[in-house]
């Protein structure tokens, strides 16, 4: 794989640090190999494509000194027509070599582009639910587009055309210099100045334009947030102090922006003047020495037009430079995100990778538990999901800091629904994403018919697990896909109406097409509540052993909250479910209560048991106890 | 998402020179809505997006003037080089043989002269535009949040936050791509291919209208080029829309993605639309293949042709050498940018498409516009810091048509506490909004303590009213600046204060830095209820004469619901309350209860009162006893 060609380098020796993040810019770019490698036969085709063109446009000129020293001088008109016939057939060769790059390389690079987008789409999606919470889709969709474009177009321009270029330059120089040393000498006097101006420049540039890009974020964080939360800023009159904050900023922004230009303005009467002078003082040498005899005029005019042709060559590295280093830093992005380890399949006898040779996943781990769990025999009594000594802390909380969940044990027996009750922010949604695995529990183990769930693969385990979350997402897809993706893949219209109807989702049947009706992004905005009755039906949908449900009946009114309830008793009557609730009415949906407090399951009965032992149970349900009365006045006068 | 601010997913276009990819830049900024592109263009007057353009730049027409001039006389500069190239062939050279240095002297100070003139213009000319540039960007910016923000809510709803947002990200982000990079390089190559052109003509009319004559066949190619790589870009930019819309989808929902294992359907649906993307995308790459040919050739062409007729004529002693070596130069010059020339066409169209979308909303006239002459509250009349609300006749309809609120009257006395029930659909939003004045009635009036809302200007209004509603949307920040918005000028004492008081302290002291805490940081964890938590805060601190709270509990355990309605009775005591809610535990604080069905009042009365009667309340409230057991 070419990397630099030498004259980018070796006419412009840079300072000590900068050469190491040259090399370190190198080595990025390499990671991009994989990919490159099948179609590394049509770059190099289209880099040697690319070279002779370059050669040709330099070969145009030689034949306009042979012209104007030949046939013109000698006042030979007939002559003339060869020239121009050279003319035309290296023209011709020069457009269409140039369009045969192109044409190598298009749909080549394409696929390299939409490959990589495909592997980090891939990624992305098995990646540990924690990384997803600390990335902002925007950032993940910023790899995946604009990132991937800038790396495409690294591999088009950049990457052969420092080759070129460098080549470009040293033949032309060469010619130059064959043809009449002293003026190649002057020609080539600015070539140094210009480059190390273009690295220094490169380098301001590039630091002024990442916080120009900073800047532009910040801007658009306001912007997102002052459209999000309009009702917020309406409702209490705040435009004055969100439209400071933007003044503010895009302010700050114009400032960054101007800078910006400036420094480009100025690298750009660099590279104006110097060349220029360049070919002026080349321009009086060569007068004089024609006007001796010591030079021909044909070669003067082909020197100077020689010395144009170089000037694009010359004043692209810097740019080029400059582009290889963001395709760099967009590599390194890229490589950020796949370099995350994904989730393993989880199980026994896992084949580590779901990707394939890049993957490094931590499956041995759970391959080895695997193999001393499955020796336990799954006894009846251990049936039901269990926790055991269940611990967990966010990877991203300081280690130091308390567990969120310090020691959970709760036994749900087998066809037992167990509602799960705890004050708010006490960690009943975190307790249910362990279930399905979408956070790893930290110690301790959570099984199920006493399989511990690191034993089951991902995909057994959520086949197993059917969860409806608080927020219920429905996904660009008719309603009667969004709910049968919790069934198998036989499930078909009978499967779904019998869901709609345990979720009291018989309005989809009513909407424009029916359960056909798209809904999502791109789709019919339904009301939460319908959302919310749909998340459900997908929940049942499949009939799954065991049934996650957070806070399900949340957005619905009282009247469709009791139809609901009704029809999930017929559901949770042989299904082990767990359910977190938040009121009484659900509450009673469920065989048993577990009081979730202090990261731990303080207690465990029926709700009117609970009632009556548990206060902080009590408190829960009813909102009393007995410091109601001395919170409330102490407050007194909100102002 | 507790995750490190968004930036705007588009940018980072490099310097692109003369090989670059012209309109990935286009593409791309139009790719997140080309797709719903009939629904994104809002309906603006004619010569709208003219206008606004105009209007933009009429302040800066000094600067503009200015700019124009620099790169007139840059151009100027630039383009005497090979003149003086011919004069020192035909007439320094010989004059050199003859011992007269002069000539060449002036040749060399001229060129010295032209050189470091045209550096210098160009950077004047740069740091001028940028200038222009900037302030155009400023200003736009500027008027689009300034007038998205005083566009209604109800406007907000229809639009959605997504393309609001794409409106004043991408949009002016493609804007600034064009007059960064396209617009100028446009302008100077336009401007180079006059002079050029001129100049030829001026050396030799018959080598200069070759060179002209040869514009017309590089119109063609151009032209044919924007249209054929105009449809394929569309093309692309639906399909990158597409991939777009499938990966943040994917991403968002990643929970039940993986809850429900949609991984591999999910690969294989992403696939099919990456794979079309690849297709246009290449598609794409080979239209420019095809115009870089085209062009070349045409351009090559002449220039053999030229030099054919330049040096048969030099060979026949009609036309002086220097002449043929300057007509080569600039016939170099002249073909240089051809390449370009297709890729700025190309974001000057996609910018063109921005500009029409932001016109199109900055046509918009806020349906709940600020009065022209303001009015103030009258004081208080007695010890209650509530006030009188009369709805007036009113009645509410969408613009779009379909009555949602038939005419009515209503009167809340000043400190009463009002429960609105009712199914979804039935108008108690609507009802709420008309209060809060994010709508404005279709017909009537809703009056505060005998002023019409309408009267009222915004600081004013919100001293009289505040809603609070289901989304708890919190901004970046700490947590003391969120419930600071109720007030900002209020105390770290006070915001303390309004944290206790609904319950909301505990929690907040127990995160990583207590109130301190930056909501969009690591750790900063905060659930659905202390969300709605801190948005109450917010209210307390407000301290309105009317709360209004819309679903604001729906995520509240019950001892949050009865901290709300602890100090609704408390701390909000007094203040006229209109409270819509799901559960009917709020019923309890209630003086009055309205039941609400189509858009009617249905049931009026005290709760004691609706729930001994035989109604739909006492219905309904039957059902919330029995479900609570």
């Amino acid at each position: 794989m070419p990397t630099k060609p030498a004259p980018a380098t070796d006419l412009a020796p840079d300072p000590a640090p900068d050469a190491a993040e040259r090399r370190s810019t190198v080595r990025a770019l390499l990671r991009l190999w994989p990919y490159v490698r099948p179609v590394r036969a049509r770059l190099g085709t289209a880099a040697v494509t690319a070279i002779l063109a370059s050669c040709v446009g330099l070969v145009i000129p030689l034949v306009l000194k042979w012209m104007v020293d030949g046939p013109v001088a000698d006042g030979d008109p007939s002559g003339v027509w060869l020239g121009a016939l050279y003319l035309l057939l290296l023209g011709v060769a020069e457009a269409l070599l140039f369009g045969l790059r192109r044409w190598l390389v298009a749909r080549p690079l394409a696929g390299v582009e939409a490959g990589m987008r495909a592997d980090l789409y891939r990624h992305l999606q098995r990646l540990p639910v924690a990384f997803h919470d600390r990335w902002a889709s925007g950032q993940l969709l910023s790899r995946g587009t604009t990132d991937l474009m800038l790396l495409r177009m690294f591999l088009a321009f950049p990457l052969t055309f420092l080759l070129v270029n460098g080549v470009t330059i040293l033949i032309g120089v060469g010619i130059m210099l064959v043809q009449d040393w002293t003026l190649g000498l002057v020609i080539l006097g600015p070539a140094i100045p210009v480059m190390i101006t273009c690295g220094i420049f490169e380098k301001k540039y590039s630091a002024v334009a990442r916080r120009a890009q900073d800047q532009v974020g910040d801007l658009t964080t306001v912007v997102e947030e002052s459209v999000l939360g309009v009702r917020i800023i309406k409702g209490f009159g705040r435009h004055r102090s969100q439209a400071r904050a933007f003044h503010e900023l895009s302010h700050t922004l114009r400032g960054t922006e101007l800078r910006k230009a400036r420094l480009l303005a100025a690298i750009w009467a660099v590279i104006v003047t110097l060349p220029e002078v360049a070919i002026g003082a080349a321009l009086v040498v060569g007068a004089v020495q024609v006007a001796d005899g010591a030079l021909s005029a044909g070669t003067l005019v082909a020197f100077l037009s020689t010395a144009l042709a170089l000037r694009w060559p010359v004043e692209s590295i810097g740019f080029l430079l400059a582009m290889s280093q963001e395709a760099a830093t967009a590599t390194d992005r890229y490589f950020e995100v796949m370099d995350a380890e994904v989730e393993s399949a989880g199980g026994a006898g896992d084949p580590a990778s779901v990707l394939g040779g890049g993957e490094r996943g931590p499956a041995l781990r759970g391959a080895s538990r695997a193999v001393q769990a499955r020796g336990e025999a799954r006894l009846p009594a251990a049936g039901g999901l269990r926790f055991e000594h269940v611990r967990f802390r966010y990877p991203d909380a300081h280690p130091d800091s308390t567990p969120l969940l310090t020691d959970v044990d709760l036994h749900i027996r087998p066809g037992e629904s167990m509602a799960l009750v705890g004050a708010t922010g006490s960690g009943k949604t975190t307790l249910t994403a362990l279930v399905p695995r979408l956070h790893e529990v930290t110690e301790g183990r959570i099984t199920l018919d006493g399989a511990d769930i690191t034993t089951l693969s991902r995909e057994e385990l959520r086949a197993m697990v059917a969860v409806a979350f608080e927020e219920p997402t429905l996904f660009s897809a008719t309603v009667g896909e969004n709910v049968l993706m919790g069934a198998g893949a036989g499930a078909g219209d009978e499967e779904l109406d019998r869901a709609l109807a345990v979720a009291q989702a018989d309005f989809a049947h009513a909407l424009p097409q029916g359960t056909g009706t798209q809904v999502g992004e791109q789709g019919l905005s339904l009301s939460g509540g319908q959302r919310q009755r749909l998340a459900l039906a997908r929940a049942v949908v499949g009939r799954p052993r065991f049934l996650v449900l957070d806070d399900p009946l949340s957005a619905l009114d009282v009247h469709t909250e009791a139809a609901v309830e009704a029809a999930l008793r017929q559901v949770l009557a042989d299904t082990t479910a767990l359910i977190v609730a938040h009121r009484p009415s659900t509450v009673l949906l469920a065989d048993r209560v577990a009081l979730l407090s202090g990261g731990r399951i303080t207690a465990v009965g029926t709700h009117h048991e609970l009632l009556r032992t548990s206060p902080e149970y009590a408190h829960l349900m009813s909102g009393l106890d007995g410091h109601e009365t001395d919170e409330g006045p102490q407050e007194g006068n909100g102002r | 998402m507790t995750a490190p601010t968004a930036t705007a997913p588009g940018r980072e276009q490099p310097e692109d020179p003369e090989h670059g990819d012209p309109v990935e830049a286009g593409a791309r900024t139009s790719a997140v809505d080309d797709d719903s592109f009939d629904r994104d263009v809002l309906p603006s007057p004619p010569g709208a997006t003219g206008a606004l353009l105009r209007s933009l730049l009429a302040p800066r027409k000094a600067r503009v003037a200015l700019t124009i001039l620099l790169l007139l006389l840059q151009q100027a500069a630039v383009q005497a080089g090979p003149l003086l190239v011919a004069y020192a062939i035909d007439h320094a050279v010989p004059a050199l043989r003859d011992d007269d240095h002069g000539p060449l002297i002036a040749v060399g100070a001229g060129y010295l002269l032209c050189s470091l003139t045209a550096g210098g213009l160009q950077y004047a000319f740069i740091a001028a535009a940028a200038r222009v540039n900037q302030d155009v960007l400023l200003d736009l910016r500027g008027r689009i949040f300034r007038h998205a923000q005083a566009l209604s809510v109800d406007f907000h709803e229809r639009y959605t936050s997504g393309r609001l947002i794409s409106r004043s990200t991408t949009d002016v982000e493609s804007l600034r791509e064009l007059l960064d990079e396209g617009l100028q390089e446009l302008v100077t190559v336009v401007l180079s291919f006059v002079y050029i052109a001129a100049l030829l003509l001026w050396l030799d009319l018959g080598l200069g209208a070759v060179a002209v004559a040869s514009f017309v066949p590089l119109y063609g190619l151009v032209r044919l080029y924007q249209r054929r790589a105009g449809r394929v870009y569309r093309q692309r930019s639906t399909a990158i829309a597409s991939v777009i819309v499938k990966f943040v989808e994917t991403m968002n929902g990643i929970r039940p993605v993986r809850a429900f294992r949609r991984e591999a359907v999910n690969d294989a649906d992403f696939a099919v639309l990456n794979r079309h993307h690849e297709r246009t995308n290449g598609d794409a790459l080979l239209e420019m293949a095809r115009y870089v040919v085209g062009s070349r050739l045409v351009a090559n062409t002449a220039v053999a042709g030229i030099v054919l007729w330049g040096a048969y004529r030099v060979a026949d002693g009609t036309l002086a050498l220097g002449v043929l070596a300057a007509a080569v130069l600039y016939l170099r010059r002249l073909y240089d940018p051809i390449d370009r020339l297709g890729m700025f066409l190309n974001s000057y169209q996609s910018a063109a498409a921005s500009l029409e979308k932001i016109a199109g909303l900055l046509a918009q006239t806020p349906s709940v516009p600020e009065p022209a002459a303001p009015k103030e509250l009258p004081p208080l009349e007695s010890e209650h810091p509530g006030r009188e609300v009369v709805f007036d006749s009113v009645s509410f309809g969408y613009r779009t048509g379909g009555e949602v609120l038939p005419r009515f009257e209503l009167t809340l006395p000043a400190g009463q506490t009002v429960a609105v029930v009712g199914s979804t659909g039935a108008g108690k939003s609507t009802l709420a909004k008309l209060l809060a004045r994010f709508y404005d009635p279709s017909d009537g009036r809703v009056l505060l303590d005998g002023t019409d809302l309408r009267d009222l200007a915004v600081p004013e209004l919100r001293r009289g009213v505040v809603m609070v509603t289901q989304e708890a949307f919190l901004f970046s920040g700490t947590v003391a600046d969120n419930i600071a918005i109720g007030r900002p000028e209020a105390t770290r004492e006070e915001i303390e204060r309004a944290a206790k008081a609904i319950g909301a302290h505990d929690f907040i002291a127990a995160l990583p830095d207590g109130y301190d805490t930056d909501v969009r940081k690591r750790g900063g964890r905060i659930s659905a209820g202390q969300r709605q938590l801190v948005a109450f805060a917010r209210a307390l601190l407000a301290d309105p004469a009317v709360l209004i709270l819309d679903e604001a509990t729906s995520s509240l355990d019950i001892p949050g619901e009865r901290a709300v309605q602890r100090a609704m009775t408390t701390v909000l005591k007094g203040r006229t309350a209109v409270v819509i809610a799901h559960r009917l535990s709020t019923v309890e604080i209630a003086d009055r209860v309205l039941v609400m069905e189509h858009g009617r009042i249905v049931e009026d009365g005290a709760p004691d009162e609706l729930i001994a009667g035989t109604g739909r309340f006492a219905d309904l409230h039957r059902a919330w006893r029995d479900s609570l057991a």
